[in-house]
């Protein structure tokens, strides 16, 4: 099983959201997250002060998925994701050990 | 007799103005200083302006109109009307001759209540509470209840109108209320240095929305300040009304485009800046001057206080947190020395010679004159704020202390001070 973690820009989010939904994908979790990478942030001036923000809103998005769908997925999020501009995010992908569902301890992948 | 001489029209504008003038200060300035600061010290700053409601009603009601309005000295009222004796429903002649006396002084308590609030937009993040209670008792008193007297007081040493020696115009306290507060906020902050990490960390608005809401309750509560100061319902507060919205327009507009120009946006916070900025200059000249010239001077102090605030203040570093001088002082400034200049007696003919012909008032009535004697009460109004509030700072200090501990300013006054924090969002 793999974990994908994919950092994107939170107006795309529904894209991705659908775009995985599409290809079968239930399970997600987001979060909202402040960061930056090459992507410069932006100034606000609030009566001649400026504050140079560099760390900008992004959104999260974690899954679990089987290792033979790790292509697919990944190529999906950028897909969805990508505006071709600085500052679309990136994915990681983990290595993950095992996987339990709480209701009735399936593990493994059909916990997924 | 007392029938006769009251004029229902006149008392139901005068109460509803008094309405209006509180509203400014609670919850006008509130939110627009509220939303000014940072998230952990938005009740802290919204309570200095709703303590005064209460604090300042208090000293009013003992000795504080008395000092401002009975008989005294050119410098100071007297003991006359002391725990507001002898002020009842019967009209003051003086003062407003067909509303009861009691409108009156509770119109004029209002201002007393705003003018302090004006001022803890300089000390906000880092006072203690105490200390600004006590601050607030000494400036009412030895500041703006002897300003107020000066002014609009009978015999007062700038009352044009009531046998003061030198004809200052100050229809509506460009002198007494935004001078004084704005040149104290300026000694407040350089006394009380500034607030720790200023200017290396961001310190952004955590609100510009309550500000806006802040902003705009101002604005509709002045034209109870400003028309309410015709102490009528008359052609002359419809004057006053109109110059009044006239002048917030252009600044509004004024600001806007100075920082549109200077940092190539628009902002929303600039917008009602500026707005402010015109209020505050309008204010003593709203009573005297013509539609265009009170647009001229709005778009003037928009320009003037956006430069006061961005250059002149990063110029020398002082850190008024919420810019009560480059707004209130600044402005104050510019719109006494230009009701000098654009005061006219078409708008206003209440400024008479012995036998009762009408006297011209400023420049375009062709008295240039009358500059100086804007100059004058300027100079008294900026004097008496520098060295007063110098002095009643020290005093504070030395009793219980100014500043907030550092502990208790990195935490925030919110909890520190008050035990309560203004978003509890998870609750």
């Amino acid at each position: 099983m793999k974990k994908i973690e994919a950092i994107i820009q939170p107006f795309k989010l529904d894209d991705v959201k659908e775009a995985l939904k599409g290809i079968g994908i239930d399970g997600i979790t987001i979060s909202e997250v402040r960061g930056h990478g090459r992507q410069k942030g932006h100034k606000e001036v609030y009566r001649g002060m400026e504050y140079q923000v560099d760390l900008l809103p992004k959104i999260k998005i974690e899954t679990v998925i089987p290792d033979s769908r790790l292509d697919e997925v990944t190529r999906t999020i950028s897909a969805a994701a990508r505006t071709g501009r600085i500052g679309d995010g990136k994915i990681f992908i983990y290595d993950v050990q095992d996987a339990i569902r709480i209701r009735n301890d399936d593990s493994g992948e059909a916990a997924l | 007799m007392q029938s006769q001489t009251l004029n229902s029209g006149d008392n139901a504008w005068m109460l509803t103005s008094a309405a209006l003038v509180l509203m400014m200060t609670g919850p006008g300035l509130a939110l627009f200083y509220g939303g000014l600061v940072r998230s952990k010290n938005v009740l802290s700053t919204m309570m200095h302006s709703f303590a005064l409601m209460a604090v300042v009603t208090v000293l009013w009601a003992v000795y504080g109109y008395s000092f401002a309005f009975a008989s005294g000295t050119p410098f100071i009222g007297g003991f006359g009307y002391v725990f507001l004796n002898g002020v009842g429903t019967a009209p003051n002649a003086d003062y407003g001759a067909t509303v009861p006396h009691q409108t009156y002084m509770i119109y004029q308590l209002m201002f007393a209540i705003i003018t302090p609030a004006l001022i803890s937009g300089a000390f906000a993040e880092r006072m203690k509470f105490s200390a600004m209670l006590l601050f607030t008792c000494l400036w009412s008193t030895i500041i703006y209840f002897p300003m107020a007297h000066m002014v609009w007081g009978k015999g007062g040493l700038l009352n044009a109108f009531l046998g003061g020696k030198i004809p200052c115009l100050d229809f509506a306290g460009g002198t007494v209320v935004h001078i004084t507060s704005g040149v104290s906020a300026l000694v407040c902050a350089l006394y009380l240095g500034k607030r720790l990490g200023f200017p290396r960390e961001p310190m952004k608005p955590h609100n510009l929305v309550l500000s806006l809401i802040g902003a705009c309750l101002l604005w509709v509560g002045w034209f109870g300040f400003n028309a309410g100061s015709a102490v009528a319902a008359s052609g002359l507060a419809t004057s006053a009304f109109v110059a009044t919205h006239f002048g917030a327009s252009a600044a509004a507009l004024g600001w806007m485009f100075a920082e549109w120009a200077r940092h190539g946006k628009p902002s929303m916070l600039g917008g009602i800046s500026g707005a402010v900025a015109g209020l505050v200059a309008i204010t003593p000249a709203s009573g005297f001057v013509q539609p265009f010239p009170a647009l001229l001077i709005g778009f003037l102090a928009g320009v003037f206080c956006f430069f006061m605030v961005t250059t002149v203040k990063g110029r020398f570093g002082y850190d008024d947190t919420l810019d009560a001088f480059g707004v209130h002082g600044a402005g104050g400034t510019l719109g006494a020395l230009l009701t000098g200049i654009f005061a006219t007696k078409a708008i206003n003919d209440g400024l008479k010679d012995a036998a009762g012909h009408v006297l011209p008032l400023g420049w375009v009535d062709g008295n240039p004159k009358q500059i100086l004697n804007q100059l004058a009460g300027v100079v008294i109004s900026w004097v008496l704020a520098l060295v007063g509030t110098w002095i009643i700072l020290r005093i504070v200090d030395a009793l219980i202390g100014v500043r907030a501990s550092k502990e208790a300013e990195i935490e925030g006054l919110d909890i520190s001070m008050h035990g309560e924090e203004g978003y509890n969002l998870d609750a």
